[in-house]
C-alpha cells in the first residue's frame, strides 16, 4: 500500500464519520463541526487528485466561509447563550421513503456504470489555465455568476437593513453583525426565550 | 533542500520528516524568543524593564523558566464543557497556522511545497483559525468565551476582503500566486537604480495596498488594536477564558505562530522575501533565510510597538473601518494598480 492509498482511505474513513456524526447528532453545533471535517476530508480528496485550486476554493468558500455563517447563524438564533440547541426527528416515513429511493437510484447508477479511471497527472499549472478558460471561452457564465452574487449581496444588505429600522431606532450601533455585544440583542432573550424553549420540548 | 537531505538520511521517509519539521523548529524558537521580545518592548515602551532577573543577562530565560511552569500546570477541562470539542481546538488552531507554512519560501532553497496555488492556499487554510477559536469559545460553555467566539466569526470574515482584495493587486502585478515566483520577480534593482525592486516601490498605489493589507492584518491575527477576541479587560480573556496550563500555551503559541506567519506573508508580498537590500551582496540560500527572518521580527516588532502605543477599538469601530473605508479603498485601489501597469 503506497503513501496515496493510506491518505485515500485516512480520509475517506474521516469523512464518512463525520459525514455519519453530522446528520445523527441531535446537537446542531456538533453537526456543524462534524460538517467542518467532512468538507475538510473532501478538500484532501482534491489535492490528492492534483486539483489544487478546487481544493483550496473547497476551503476557502465552505471551510472559512458558509461553516462560519451556518455556525455564527446557529449561536446568534439560540434562544439564550447555553440552551444547546437541539433538533428533532420529524417527518419519519416520508423521509425513509425519499432516502431509500435516492439510495437505490445512486448505488443502480454505481453499480451499473463503466468507470474508467484516469491517470493522474502532476505538475501541470492548473491555476493560468483555469483563468484563461474563465476569461475566454466561459466568459457569460463566469460573468453571470458574478452578476448572481452580487444581486444576493444587495438583496441580504436591504434584508438587513429593512429589519434593522423599525426595532431600535436611533441605535448607534451601526452594522448588525455587532449585535450580539448591543445590550438590546443580548439582554432580552434569556428569560422570554427559556419559557418558550421548555414548552417546545415537552 | 528535500533532495540533499534524501542524500544524507538514510531513509526517505525520515528526509521527508526532517523536511517538513524545520518550520517547526524555527516557530519554537522564534516564539520563545517573541515572548520574551514582547516583554522587553512592552517594558521599554512603558519606561520600565520588563524582566531582568532570571537566567542573568535580561532575564533571556525567563520565557523558559514559564514554559516550564505551564507543563507542570493541571489540565483543567470545566465539568460542563464539551469535552471532546474543548481539548481539539488548540490543536486544530495551530494545525491551521503551521499548515500555512509549507507555502511561505523560507529561503532561495527551501519552500515546503511549490503548490501553484501558494497564497490562496495560505488564505484559505488560516480560515481553519477562526473555526477553531468559534470551537473553544462555543465548548467552554462560558459567556465570556462566546462572546470572544463570536467577534472572532464577525471580524475574521469581514477583514477577509480587504487582505484578499490587496493580495490580489500583488497578484496583479507579478501574475503569479506562487510565492516563491513572486519573491524571485522582486530581486534586482527597481528603474530608480537605487532601491531595491521590492513590491511596495513598484507604485505609490502599492504603498496603499501595503498599508490596507497591513491593518487587514492585524485584525485577522487578532492583535491590538484589533484584539476583540480576547480583549482581557472586558471579556476576561475572550475564547481562551476557560483554558489552562499547555492547552491554554498552544493557543499562546498559535497566536505567536500567526504573527510569523502574516509577518513572513507581508514581507514575501511587499518587501522583497529573501532577497538582500542590497543587490547581490550577502545573497544566498543561507543569507536568504537570514534576510527573510530578520524583516519578518522587523514586521513582528512594528506590530508589538502598535499593541502598546493605540487602544483597543470598539466593535462597531472595527466594522465601520473594515466595511467603510478599508473594503471601497482596497477595489478602488486594485483597479487604479491595474491601470498603472496597464499604462507603465
Amino acid at each position: 500500500m503506497d503513501l496515496f492509498a493510506v491518505v485515500f482511505y485516512l480520509f475517506a474513513i474521516l469523512i464518512i464519520g463525520s459525514a455519519t456524526l453530522m446528520v445523527f447528532s441531535k446537537n446542531i453545533v456538533h453537526s456543524a463541526f462534524a460538517l467542518m471535517f467532512t468538507l475538510g476530508g473532501l478538500a484532501v480528496f482534491y489535492a490528492l487528485l492534483y486539483a489544487g485550486f478546487v481544493a483550496v476554493t473547497q476551503l476557502l468558500v465552505y471551510v472559512g466561509g458558509i461553516l462560519v455563517l451556518i455556525l455564527f447563524g446557529v449561536m446568534l438564533t439560540t434562544q439564550g447563550y447555553f440552551e444547546k440547541v437541539k433538533t428533532r426527528t420529524v417527518n419519519l416515513v416520508p423521509a425513509t421513503i425519499f432516502t431509500a429511493i435516492v439510495g437505490v437510484l445512486l448505488i443502480s447508477v454505481f453499480v451499473s456504470t463503466d468507470w474508467t479511471l484516469a491517470p493522474l497527472r502532476d505538475g501541470e499549472s492548473t491555476m493560468t489555465a483555469l483563468g484563461e478558460l474563465l476569461m475566454t471561452d466561459f466568459m457569460l457564465p463566469f460573468q453571470v455568476a458574478g452578476v448572481l452574487l452580487l444581486l444576493a449581496m444587495i438583496g441580504a444588505v436591504l434584508m438587513a437593513s429593512r429589519t434593522r429600522t423599525p426595532k431600535s431606532p436611533g441605535s448607534s450601533y451601526g452594522s448588525p453583525v455587532s449585535s450580539p455585544d448591543s445590550p438590546d440583542s443580548s439582554s432580552q432573550s434569556p428569560d422570554s426565550s427559556s419559557a418558550g424553549e421548555e414548552s417546545h420540548k415537552t | 533542500m528535500l533532495e540533499f537531505l534524501e542524500s544524507v538520511m538514510p531513509a526517505g521517509p525520515m528526509a521527508v520528516f526532517v523536511f517538513s519539521i524545520i518550520p517547526l523548529m524555527i516557530i519554537l524558537l522564534y516564539a520563545l524568543f517573541a515572548i520574551w521580545m514582547e516583554r522587553k518592548v512592552a517594558g521599554h515602551i512603558q519606561d520600565r524593564l520588563g524582566p531582568m532577573r532570571v537566567g542573568g543577562w535580561h532575564g533571556w530565560a525567563q520565557t523558559i523558566a514559564d514554559l516550564l511552569k505551564m507543563i507542570q500546570k493541571e489540565d483543567i477541562v470545566p465539568a460542563k464543557a464539551d469535552r471532546f470539542f474543548f481539548k481539539m481546538a488548540p490543536f486544530i488552531a495551530f494545525g491551521a497556522s503551521y499548515g500555512a507554512f509549507v507555502a511561505i519560501p523560507l529561503s532561495s532553497g527551501y519552500i515546503g511545497s511549490m503548490i501553484d496555488v501558494g497564497v490562496f492556499y495560505i488564505v484559505a487554510i488560516t480560515s481553519l483559525l477562526s473555526i477553531s477559536i468559534i470551537m473553544a469559545g462555543w465548548a467552554s460553555n462560558n459567556k465570556w468565551s462566546l462572546l470572544g467566539a463570536m467577534r472572532t466569526a464577525a471580524q475574521t470574515v469581514s477583514y477577509e476582503v480587504p487582505t484578499i482584495a490587496t493580495i490580489l493587486s500583488v497578484v496583479l502585478v507579478t501574475g503569479t500566486l506562487n510565492l516563491m515566483e513572486v519573491t524571485e520577480l522582486q530581486s534586482g534593482n527597481s528603474f530608480l537604480g537605487f532601491l531595491p525592486n521590492w513590491m511596495i516601490f513598484h507604485s505609490p498605489f502599492m504603498v496603499i495596498a501595503f498599508v490596507i493589507f497591513f491593518v487587514a492584518v492585524l485584525a485577522e491575527s487578532h492583535r491590538v488594536p484589533f484584539d476583540l477576541p480576547e480583549s482581557e479587560s472586558e471579556l476576561v480573556g475572550g475564547y481562551q477564558t476557560e483554558y489552562s496550563g499547555m492547552r491554554w500555551g498552544l493557543f499562546m503559541l498559535t497566536e505567536y505562530a500567526d504573527m510569523l506567519l502574516l509577518s513572513l506573508v507581508t514581507v514575501t508580498l511587499f518587501f522583497g522575501g529573501w532577497n538582500s537590500p542590497f543587490g547581490p551582496f550577502l545573497d544566498g540560500p543561507f543569507w536568504g533565510a537570514f534576510w527573510m527572518l530578520l524583516k519578518g521580527m522587523i514586521v513582528v516588532f512594528v506590530m508589538m510597538w502598535l499593541r502598546w502605543t493605540l487602544p483597543r477599538l470598539r466593535v462597531d469601530q472595527l466594522m465601520n473601518l473594515c466595511w467603510k473605508y478599508l473594503i471601497p479603498l482596497s477595489f478602488v485601489n486594485l483597479v487604479l494598480i491595474a491601470l498603472w501597469e496597464m499604462i507603465f
